[in-house]
């Protein structure tokens, strides 16, 4: 079934966790919160796909958490408090899963936070609606103009050939 | 008459409460971090509060995708920290105030903000981050200087409230507390944000423009935040930046005018934005009497006229 279109999709680089995905990717948050309890991760460690069985998973969600495919996993209806659980079940930090989302290295991710992290410019909109909030004119702030804009675009996320990210590789 | 003397706007990033539980406290990183609260702490120790509500969201530790409640409000006598998925925080149990909780709760949901009630509660480090950083670190065996009234708000699901609704639910809040017979003196936190995408390709966006300029705002014209639709602080802030919704709350529950007191703002914790805020009720007294005096101070048509607007705005929403 197609997800009716929202606002918020024109957002690059973000799967927001509607109602619509919260319905749909019910079994993998409870699957994912089951990984609280010691003895789920070790029986999910001991028999992944058995034991994921349980939570009444599509194949392709199935897929994708067998995969670690973060993204994936939040385009299915993930939500990332929850997936995160995954990673730590798995024994990784959060920046790691942070840098196979980004599709950088840990390193990479972690010297972009320190500088101050990713810029919003260039990385508002799908369809060039880059022009900031006008709600973000404080007194007195004049608008950058297009060309400073353009001038400000870097760490811009790069258009992905879908998800078929690191994490395939990494297994 | 118990009475709200103040609101503070804390993030509550949960890296900030595992460098308080390793002992990482004086490491330059989080150095830098810790620094920001040295002042808030000293200025808590000497308000001493009787009770403060804090307005927080649970990540997935004691809610689940069960049953989403988009506000639910902590009556119980106690709140213990919630296990995280590796045992829980060491921090003491928090001391309810059920008799006050109970009381927010039947007058907000006459006020229409129908509320859900948890008489069983536990608190992740949505809350218990933001205690340690106003309170200071406590032993697990010790005790939190005051009793604390947790609200949780519904950010992880989309959409959670409005601002509007968030900063009205504050004002609702207000009028609860002014009607309680005893004489406490409440303080209120926002928590969560400043700007933060956790998730998806565009993970470690922060827009520390947007969030001074939402600290700017939140101290003197908070009017012009609540107007500010989830499409925009999911753009500009962040998908996960959404939660500064809950500082509406916190806000909602002040004067119009209010002194600020203290903030602070830092790159990064973690993958977050930290901001800081405490903003104090002028005088404390009455909120009608706040408002004659401001209206004194404030002869110039320009800001009669914006005053004029923020009451219209309140009455029209009551």
């Amino acid at each position: 079934m197609a997800r009716a279109p929202q606002d918020y999709d024109d957002i690059p680089g973000t799967f927001v966790f509607d109602a619509e995905r919260s319905r749909q990717g019910y079994g993998i948050n409870m699957f994912c919160m089951s990984l609280m309890k010691d003895e789920n991760r070790k029986a999910f460690k001991a028999n992944e796909a058995d034991y994921l069985k349980k939570f009444r998973l599509t194949p392709d969600q199935a897929d994708a958490v067998l995969k670690r495919d973060y993204n994936r996993l939040l385009e299915l209806g993930g939500n990332i408090y929850f997936t995160a659980k995954l990673g730590a079940a798995d024994g990784h930090s959060f920046q790691h899963l942070a840098a196979l989302m980004t599709g950088s290295t840990q390193q990479d991710y972690a010297s972009m936070m320190l500088g101050g992290g990713r810029s919003v410019e260039g990385n508002r909109s799908r369809t060039g609606k880059n022009a900031p909030s006008k709600f973000l004119s404080a007194a007195g702030a004049k608008k950058p103009t297009a060309a400073k804009l353009k001038a400000k675009a870097k760490s811009k996320i790069k258009p992905k050939a879908k998800s078929k990210s690191k994490s395939a590789k990494r297994k | 008459m118990a009475k709200i003397i103040a609101g503070i706007g804390s993030s509550h990033v949960p890296a900030i409460g595992a460098a308080i539980d390793n002992g990482k406290t004086e490491e330059p990183y989080w150095k830098r971090v810790f620094s920001g609260f040295e002042k808030s702490q000293e200025w808590m120790r000497e308000t001493k509060p009787d009770v403060a509500i804090v307005v927080y969201n649970d990540h997935a530790s004691a809610f689940s995708v069960e049953m989403i409640p988009t506000f639910a409000l902590g009556c119980a006598p106690e709140f213990p920290p919630a296990d995280e998925g590796w045992g829980p925080r060491p921090v003491p149990v928090a001391e309810g105030h059920p008799a006050l909780a109970s009381h927010i709760a039947q007058s907000c949901i006459l006020d229409e903000f129908d509320l859900t009630i948890c008489n069983k509660m536990e608190i992740d480090h949505g809350m218990t981050v933001p205690m340690n950083l106003l309170f200071g670190k406590i032993e697990k065996d010790g005790h939190w200087p005051c009793p604390v009234i947790p609200l949780a708000v519904n950010v992880v699901m989309y959409p959670p409230p409005t601002g509007h609704r968030c900063f009205m639910l504050g004002r609702a809040i207000r009028k609860a507390v002014e009607s309680f017979p005893d004489d406490l003196r409440v303080v209120i936190f926002g928590t969560g944000g400043l700007s933060h995408q956790i998730s998806g390709p565009r993970a470690g966006l922060i827009n520390s423009k947007w969030d001074k300029n939402f600290l700017d705002n939140l101290s003197k014209d908070p009017q012009k935040l609540v107007k500010i639709p989830h499409l925009d602080y999911m753009r500009e802030a962040g998908a996960e930046g959404i939660e500064m919704v809950m500082w509406l709350v916190m806000r909602g529950a002040l004067d119009d005018k209010v002194d600020e007191v203290y903030r602070f703002y830092t790159v990064p914790a973690s993958n977050t934005a930290v901001g800081h805020i405490i903003l104090k009720n002028k005088a404390s007294g009455a909120r009608s009497s706040a408002r004659k005096a401001s209206a004194k101070h404030k002869p110039a048509a320009k800001h009669k006229r914006a005053a004029a607007r923020a009451k219209s705005a309140v009455r029209r929403s009551r």
